[in-house]
């Protein structure tokens, strides 16, 4: 059926404007994501819950400019629900990382782990089993990798420690001289049992752990949990307050961004490209650090608006950082334009045309680099980005050279949006009386992060406390495109391609 | 390429020298001088991610950018711990990198230095220890000196690894040798 009957039967749904709530039965399950996938809509994020003895599944789907979390009460504990991995390939992951961590198994063909490596024992449900300390030592498990055969192929094993200063992950290739014929990704390093932790926690504190998720993503995620917990306690935050998170949010983004072109002239050879993007980026740390007294911005956003207000001379001061910084960039971007050298790197490298975009679920800025024109400040628009208009940057090249533009328009509009928010930032309260939401509510918080949509997903327990807590990274949908990316390409482009998509390790690992 | 060249001639050399009075330029004089009595060349350091939430990595970064010019001072990032003297290692430990770690640190040669660096590296931070958590890095490798911070500053780095490779550092609060218990 049409996905408007599904949307006509839905509940609304605290947190992020433009969210409603759906409970499915078992035999709805696949048809309710077949007519998502059918209206190109996506999978975002799946998660499961459990409730006194009863297990239930979670879904985020996004179609257009509308969110719809689905839920699937499983009949009996533990019982099995339908897969979906043939209408989302990102649900394949996500379906196996919810047996490890929840216990609660789809029905679908790969049976391996994801998150859980053999360092904790199979049959440990660390969503649904009590805590228990770490056990006694350590273990290094054998991965079923998938084996390419014929002649002249041979494997390259890399990580999970790595060379540069990069998060730990392991990539294994099948090449045949220098040529990628296969890539497979093992991730979960860096799983530090984030979603048993924060169970522990009160629910006015969780912002602390949310923000230390993907320490890249601080913003997003501290975001995401206020957002989410604010609409379930029905506390309504001062203007002022979400004026300056946007603020935050693209500080955050923009410094990202500086430290990412950065990079990407450096892998391609063009150190020059590092010396200065790094310097840029680092006078924008200063001066968010003098305006917010925080480089990073960890901590900044709390339940309720912000830990700090903005005034002048910081603000002032700020607003010439960035215009400063929007000029530089404009001018290292004709730079890097002109160099034959990057052009001859970051053109037709590693893509990803839309077509595979759009079945293999890429999102946010990568995304965007395919043609997926998604950005939840458009789309499904929180706080000022309504008044702010920001204009989606896209392009359709899906090659390195298109994520590096996609990054250099960002950087523009980043700019522009700070300079309107500080010229019409409103006045008042920067944060608003907080009160504990009642046992049992839910809420969903959806961020535009650098990376892309960063959600969180809340439930409150008795007395305070956290029931439950699903961070989502949009990492989990980019890393598998990475897998398709480099195939036909040559191992010592990998760095480039890699860094071009950016993707978190902590976010994912959880 | 003209205007690469015009663009490295007007913003200059922006490698800080700050006034006397200014704490960093005496933690990084004094870091050069350091490092030359007591290595009497590079310092090596080999970074282990070993399972931070990279907010820490982003001033590891950070110290590499012509402000602070780490290179400049002689410090370098190697890419094989056989090559290091130093290794820094940040995040609370996941029982998923322990064997990395214990791995990379059997592999660093003797004398070998540990800085472990920010909150989580110092005490397991928000985290803690959990089935997936060892918590501190002196859980799983003995740790020559703790810096804290969330994420630590690029001036507090460098003074934690100036402690670590000052034989009489016996004043900087951090150097206690911490041993992992059985
Ligand atoms: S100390 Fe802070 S920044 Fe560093 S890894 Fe821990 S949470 Fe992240």
């Amino acid at each position: 059926m049409p996905l408007a009957a599904w949307f006509a039967r839905s509940q609304p749904q605290a947190g992020a404007p433009g969210l409603r709530a759906l409970g499915v039965g078992a035999e709805e399950w696949r048809s309710v994501m077949r007519d998502v996938q059918r209206a190109s809509g996506r999978l975002l994020a799946l998660w499961a819950s459990r409730d006194a003895q009863s297990d239930t599944v979670h879904a985020l789907v996004l179609a257009g400019s509308q969110g719809l979390h689905i839920t699937l009460a499983l009949r009996e504990p533990q019982a099995s629900y339908p897969g979906i991995e043939d209408l989302f390939p990102a649900a394949a992951r996500l379906q196996r990382a919810l047996r490890d961590l929840s216990g609660v198994d789809a029905v679908d063909p790969d049976r391996r782990p994801w998150l859980r490596h053999a360092c904790w024992p199979q049959g440990y449900r660390p969503l649904i089993d009590a805590p228990v300390p770490p056990p006694a030592t350590a273990v290094v498990d054998q991965y079923e990798f998938v084996r390419v055969g014929g002649e002249g192929v041979h494997e390259i094993a890399v990580g999970p420690v790595h060379a540069g200063t990069i998060e730990p992950g392991h990539f294994r290739f099948s090449v045949v001289g220098e040529k990628v014929l296969r890539l497979e990704e093992r991730l979960g390093y860096t799983h530090k049992g984030i979603e048993q932790h924060f169970a522990r926690l009160p629910i006015l504190t969780g912002h602390r752990l949310a923000a230390r998720i993907c320490g890249d993503s601080t913003v997003a995620y501290s975001w995401a949990y206020v957002q989410a917990l604010e609409a379930m306690a029905a506390v309504e935050v001062p203007r002022r307050s979400t004026w300056l998170r946007a603020l935050c949010l693209e500080l955050e983004r923009l410094a990202n961004h500086l430290g990412d072109l950065g990079a990407l002239g450096n892998d391609a050879g063009f150190a020059f490209g590092l010396s200065q993007f790094s310097r840029l980026k680092e006078l924008l740390l200063r001066a968010t650090q003098a305006a917010l007294g925080s480089r990073y911005l960890m901590d900044v956003i709390v339940p309720g608006g912000t830990h700090c207000d903005l005034a002048d001379p910081g603000a002032a001061q700020l607003a010439q950082c960035v215009r400063m910084l929007a000029a530089a960039t404009a001018q290292l971007r004709t730079i890097y334009d002109e160099h034959e050298g990057l052009r001859d790197r970051f053109a037709g490298a590693g893509t990803v045309t839309p077509d595979l975009a759009a079945r293999l679920g890429l999102i946010g800025l990568a995304g965007r680099a395919s043609g997926q024109r998604f950005d939840v400040r458009v789309d499904l628009p929180c706080g000022p980005y309504p008044d702010l208009a920001p204009v989606t940057c896209a392009r359709l090249e899906g090659d390195v050279a298109a994520r590096v533009a996609v990054r250099f328009d960002e950087v523009q509009e980043s700019c522009r949006l700070i300079h309107e928010i500080l010229a019409n930032l409103p006045g008042g309260m920067h944060r608003a009386a907080m009160a504990v939401p009642p046992a049992g509510a839910t809420g969903i918080g959806l961020i535009e992060g650098w990376r892309g949509p960063v959600m969180l997903a809340l439930q409150a327990g008795e007395a305070g406390a956290i029931h439950r807590c699903h961070p989502h990274d949009p990492s989990w949908q980019n890393w598998p495109v990475i897998e398709h990316a480099i195939i036909g390409n040559i191992v010592p482009d990998f760095p480039l391609i890699n860094k071009s998509f950016n993707l978190a390790y902590s976010g994912h690992d959880l | 390429m003209l205007k690469t060249l015009r663009q490295i001639a007007s913003i200059g050399i922006v490698t800080e020298a700050p006034p006397a009075a200014d704490d960093s330029l005496r933690v990084r004089a004094a870091l050069q001088e350091k490092i030359r009595t007591v290595l009497g060349r590079a310092l090596c350091i080999r970074h282990v991610d070993a399972g931070s939430c990279n907010g820490c990595e982003l001033e590891i970064h950070a110290l590499n950018n012509p402000i602070y010019n780490l290179e400049g001072l002689g410090v370098r990032f190697v890419a094989s711990p056989r090559h290091a003297d130093l290794l820094l290692v940040t995040g609370p430990v996941s029982r998923h990198m322990e064997a990395a770690l214990l791995s990379v640190y059997a592999a660093t040669p003797d004398p070998k230095l540990v800085v472990a660096l920010g909150d989580c590296g110092c005490t397991g931070g928000v985290f803690g220890e959990n089935y997936a958590s060892r918590g501190p890095v002196a859980n799983v490798i003995p740790v020559d000196v703790a810096v804290p911070g969330c994420p630590p500053a690029p001036i507090r780095i460098l003074e934690g690894i100036l402690a670590a490779v000052s034989p009489a550092a016996g004043t900087a609060a951090a150097h206690a040798r911490r041993e992992p218990q059985a």
